[in-house]
């Protein structure tokens, strides 16, 4: 087993893996930017190296400077986290050079699935269902023009090279399909520096479900049950479940084994996600492979009782798989909420700041993967999410209900958050029935109102009560002198809070000649 | 105490006093039963007759936000007899200031020292995370003082120009 691993990441997920490491009793190793020493993530590790200025491409994104961290510090593994270099293929090589055991799939595999492209021409030859299209990138206009008048319109132009919505068009009829190519791939181009695109059939109103996999160095692979994860905007997730409220058992065992074919053709090690866009009529086709461990994992370890980060430390460490396929259960429901520093009433614009106060929830059936703490500050430079909040309960009602009243109990001062966004999905009535697919959260948001979101929380009557209780609290706050410290307040009001209180009104109300 | 209470819009007249160790508290001419404990600063448990509430408090920018459990309201405080309690950024001349909501740097000016403005045209625009915010006039006036010229990095709650 590893004797010290080096976390290449920030943020909640470095919090995440450094634990688990102190849960194995392996020695955490972190990196960290100008603008991260006093980051929560540095505050739970065992050592600490610097690595460079703000900028990802300056930190966390330079080989050179972990790896040289790498070897100072003695780590005999990496974990590369999500995002930043967790999906680099040269970088997995340059591991595997260093002799650092790199805590995911070989650079090969990564390379196989990296590419859209290639990874679809890998699942022909598997025999695995795709989404009808080109498996190459197009060549022209007219090979574009022919394929989508073959496979029928609508039609998505998307960029081989990367997701997140970039280079990505959907094609609804024959005349706008030049000008769409064209956008598409200088879109590309800048993003990915590759403009190479393809196309495929558009799927209206699909749900993306995606399938947790896991494979030890031994050849021994399993699924660990699907994730629904239609709640995106701008193809960003927002919101995932486990289990998917459409997929019984018969659909689970279907897509596990095709998830495990693509796994397997990939030459796959370690955890890793098989992405499905899923119709109307339930049928399933292969999207993509994302060779890392994602974001939305803790919905996954919550219904199987699995721990996926030990296991991915395990599998590197060159142990078997301890269980088989058929040991596999899926118990509960769990529902996770990604709390972004973002301003829901202004177009989700980031919102970095100082964090003044942070009351964060707990109870049954709730966990909170956090990367925040009270007294921080948001940086500017990175990817604004903050927490993780899952709820899980016994069925899908119990997860909603549990994490409702934890978004009650959530509450982070001095910057925006998404929070109330969340309140306001799991009120909605879709919701609440799983009707969901990838245009939910557009059409949640499109949704005529004239106040802001936070206000839709309470009905009318209910806020005009409130609206009495804030009255006199505002008249008590300022009779105290007690506002929380916003910009510009004085230190004085942090001090010991009940002599101060009791003095400072004892004195105002001298000073007004009251009793 | 007597204040002048706005929350999001609606005005009160709060009278609020403390007596025989708890508080007396009218509220537009009602007698309402209250008690209070400060829990930390910008924090009180709140108890209304039976019912019983957090309220958590937050300045930011010169304006305060008051959350009734997790609904929020927009609020402003006018002690009429003293200066004290005045909510920031305002005064009797209708002089308002325009704050930086994040921290960021100043990449443009949409107006001039001295120039008049509508309400909610866009004064200055700070850039942050690569994205571009507009910081609005909030009236209709002019624009008596800008703090800040392109290049100027800024924190919340800054004070970007002043409209009078």
């Amino acid at each position: 087993m590893f004797k010290k691993i080096l976390i290449a990441n920030r943020g909640e997920i470095a919090v995440r893996v450094i634990r688990a490491c102190h849960e194995m009793g392996i020695i955490a190793v972190a990196v960290y930017s100008d603008v991260d020493r006093a980051s929560l993530h540095l505050r739970h590790a065992d050592e600490a190296y610097p690595i460079g200025g703000a900028a990802a491409t300056e930190s966390y994104l330079n080989f050179h400077k972990i790896l040289e961290a790498a070897q100072r510090s003695g780590a005999d593994a990496i974990h590369p986290g999500y995002g930043f270099l967790s999906e680099n293929a040269a970088f997995a090589q340059a591991c595997a050079d260093a002799g650092v055991k790199f805590i995911g799939p070989t650079a090969a595999a990564m390379e196989t699935m990296g590419s859209k492209t290639r990874a679809r021409q890998a699942m022909e030859r598997a025999g695995v269902p795709f989404v009808p299209g080109t498996s190459h990138g197009l060549e022209s206009v007219e090979q574009a023009q022919q394929v989508a008048a073959r496979i029928g319109y609508p039609v998505m132009l998307k960029a081989a090279a990367g997701g997140g919505g970039k280079g990505m068009r959907l094609v609804h009829a024959h005349d706008q399909l030049k000008s769409s190519l064209e956008a598409a791939r200088s879109e590309a181009e800048r993003s990915f520096g590759n403009g190479e695109v393809y196309l495929e059939k558009a799927i209206l109103n699909p749900r993306h479900i995606e399938m947790q996999v896991l494979a030890d160095e031994h050849g021994n692979t399993v699924y660990l049950g699907e994730r629904e994860c239609s709640l995106q905007r701008r193809h960003q997730k927002v919101l995932e479940e486990a289990p998917s409220p459409i997929v019984d058992p018969e659909m689970r065992r279907q897509m596990g084994e095709v998830a495990v074919r693509v796994a397997q053709a990939a030459g796959y090690t370690n955890a890793g996600t098989v992405e499905f866009l899923v119709d109307q009529q339930k049928n399933f086709y292969f999207l993509e492979m994302n060779t890392r461990l994602q974001v939305e994992h803790p919905v996954t370890e919550l219904i199987t009782g699995l721990d996926l980060v030990h296991l991915q430390i395990r599998i590197a460490a060159g142990e078997r798989l301890p269980f088989n396929q058929d040991d596999l259960q899926i118990r509960g429901h769990a529902i996770e909420c990604r709390i972004y520093a973002e301003d829901p009433d202004n177009n989700y614009f980031p919102s970095p700041g100082k964090i003044t106060m942070l009351l964060e929830p707990s109870g049954p059936g709730i966990r909170c993967d956090s990367g925040m703490y009270e007294g921080w500050t948001v940086p500017t430079d990175y990817d604004p999410l903050l927490a993780k909040l899952i709820g899980y309960g016994a069925d899908r009602d119990q997860a909603t209900g549990r994490l409702m009243r934890a978004l009650n109990e959530y509450f982070v001062g001095g910057i925006k958050t998404n929070i109330s966004l969340f309140r306001r999905i799991l009120r909605d009535a879709d919701f609440r029935a799983a009707q969901l697919d990838t245009g939910f959260l557009d059409r949640l948001l499109s949704a005529k109102e004239d106040t802001p979101v936070d206000s839709k929380i309470a009905g009318p009557d209910e806020r005009g009560e409130l609206s009495d209780v804030a009255a006199i609290a505002a008249g008590m706050f300022a009779a105290l002198g007690l506002a929380a410290n916003g910009p510009g307040e004085s230190e004085a009001a942090a001090a010991p809070v009940r002599a101060r209180s009791v003095s400072n009104w004892r004195s105002t109300s001298r000073g007004e000649a009251l009793r | 105490m007597t204040y002048e209470v706005t929350i999001d819009g609606k005005h009160y007249r709060l009278e609020l006093s403390r007596a025989d160790g708890g508080w007396s508290c009218r509220l537009d001419g009602r007698e309402v039963d209250v008690d209070a404990v400060v829990i930390r600063p910008g924090v009180l448990s709140l108890r209304v007759a039976n019912q019983v509430y957090e309220v958590k408090c937050e300045r930011v920018a010169g304006d305060l936000q008051l959350w009734v459990g997790s609904t929020s309201f927009a609020a402003e405080v006018r002690d009429p007899r003293s200066l004290r309690g005045r909510s920031r950024g305002k005064d009797d001349h209708g002089v308002r200031e325009l704050a930086a909501s994040m921290p960021g740097k100043v990449v443009r000016l949409l107006a001039l020292e001295g120039s008049d403005v509508e309400a909610g045209a866009g004064v200055v625009v700070v850039e942050a995370m690569k994205m571009q915010n507009e910081i609005k006039s909030p009236k209709k006036g002019r624009i008596q003082k800008i703090l800040v010229r392109e290049g100027t990095a800024v924190n919340a709650g800054d004070i970007l120009a002043i409209v009078e």
